[in-house]
């Protein structure tokens, strides 16, 4: 039995029925993240005078990563006008040249949450704070070692970007006797943290999804270009639908996790 | 496809290729703009979302082609315009309905 309107449009809706389905996909996805964002609003705006983080998030880092979405974006959409225009080799570098990108921007983030996971934050018990990345942490050892700085005030931790002494990272060994409290920047932190790791992990998901899916495409399920092009060439434009919805959250997620 | 056809596809692929640049352009122009100090930090909020959402637009209405899509699709974006607005606007009127003495601002 053939699945109806896979590439002839329903007369009622205009539109292969795929085409319908993934925009619905695509309505209840905006709802999903439209829930987050607007709890990141109110976690920001509920936030105490002062201790919204500003400048924890490494810029040139995400503005590559930004870079590497929107050109995989372009190659999304190149690999369906290849399509299109009956060009399968192209087509075949375009969709290669996507998944390569979206490993890439997987890999990038990977390292930033790294990052985040050995950068503590150390209370100490003469009422100061230690700050700064993990370099030694042998529980067996009476000391750890951080690269990092000591600062008086805790709210001096949070808006680095008004910081107006010059931050300088030093190799810094503090006795476990001196510490009282020990805390990794996981998401447990801080609420931007917990928002930073529930957006950016949800996101990240959806490109190791929509990677598998491309991956598929380009690979075993490109045999379907033998038998009925027209059929997927669909396919891959509701692959990239998908993709440029990925891409476009990135967009707004990038100017409001790491710049404002 | 017919070789006008072909012809006419050429046409949109440099379309995406000018969409591509804005787009490449646009994150620099975020970018850079998060450094000018307006001096008043609401106005580099609401330039970094204006430019995100110009961005938007052009992913959104080249990319994903709703500049030239069914009416269909339009009104299932509305209707989801409409309820992602209620829902932010429902949590943030949260932010002015605390109790009384929970939380101190």
């Amino acid at each position: 039995m053939d699945i109806p309107y896979t590439v002839e449009p329903r007369p009622d809706t205009g539109l292969y029925n795929a085409k319908v389905g993934i925009w619905l996909f695509l309505a209840s996805e905006v709802m999903l993240f439209g829930a987050l964002f607007s709890s990141y609003i109110l976690l920001r705006v509920g936030a105490p005078e002062g201790y919204w983080p500003r400048g924890w998030l490494n810029v040139p880092i995400g503005t590559v990563n930004t870079l590497v979405l929107i050109t995989s974006s372009i190659t999304t959409v190149m690999a369906w006008a290849s399509c299109k225009m009956n060009q399968f080799g192209r087509f075949k570098v375009y969709h290669a040249a996507t998944i390569l990108l979206a490993m890439t921007f997987v890999c990038i983030k990977s390292y930033e949450y790294h990052d985040k996971f050995t950068h503590y934050e150390i209370t100490l018990k003469d009422g100061r704070y230690a700050d700064g990345h993990v370099l030694a942490n042998d529980p067996k050892a009476d000391y750890v070692v951080i690269s990092g700085r000591y600062v008086q005030d805790r709210k001096d931790l949070f808006d680095l970007e008004a910081r107006k002494a010059p931050h300088h990272h030093e190799k810094l060994t503090i006795l476990r006797s001196q510490i009282e409290k020990m805390e990794r920047y996981g998401p447990w932190h801080h609420t931007y943290l917990a928002i930073y790791f529930t957006l950016t992990g949800l996101h990240a998901l959806h490109v190791i999804g929509g990677a598998i899916v491309i991956g598929f495409l380009w690979g075993p399920g490109s045999k379907l270009w033998e038998t009925d092009p027209e059929r997927f060439t669909n396919r891959i434009e509701i692959s990239g639908l998908f993709w440029h919805f990925v891409d476009l959250v990135w967009i707004f997620l990038f100017p409001v996790l790491y710049l404002i | 496809m017919t070789a006008h056809a072909q012809e006419d596809f050429r046409h949109h692929v440099r379309r995406y290729l000018y969409v591509f640049y804005a787009l490449l352009f646009g994150t620099l122009i975020t970018v850079g703009a998060s450094y000018i100090p307006f001096g008043n930090h609401a106005i580099n909020i609401a330039v970094a979302l204006v430019i995100a959402c110009g961005k938007a637009f052009l992913v959104a209405g080249f990319f994903m082609h709703l500049v030239s899509e069914r009416k269909m699709i339009y009104g299932l974006l509305a209707f989801t315009a409409c309820f992602v607005l209620g829902l932010m606007f429902l949590t943030l009127s949260a932010y002015a309905d605390f109790p009384p003495l929970t939380v101190s601002h």
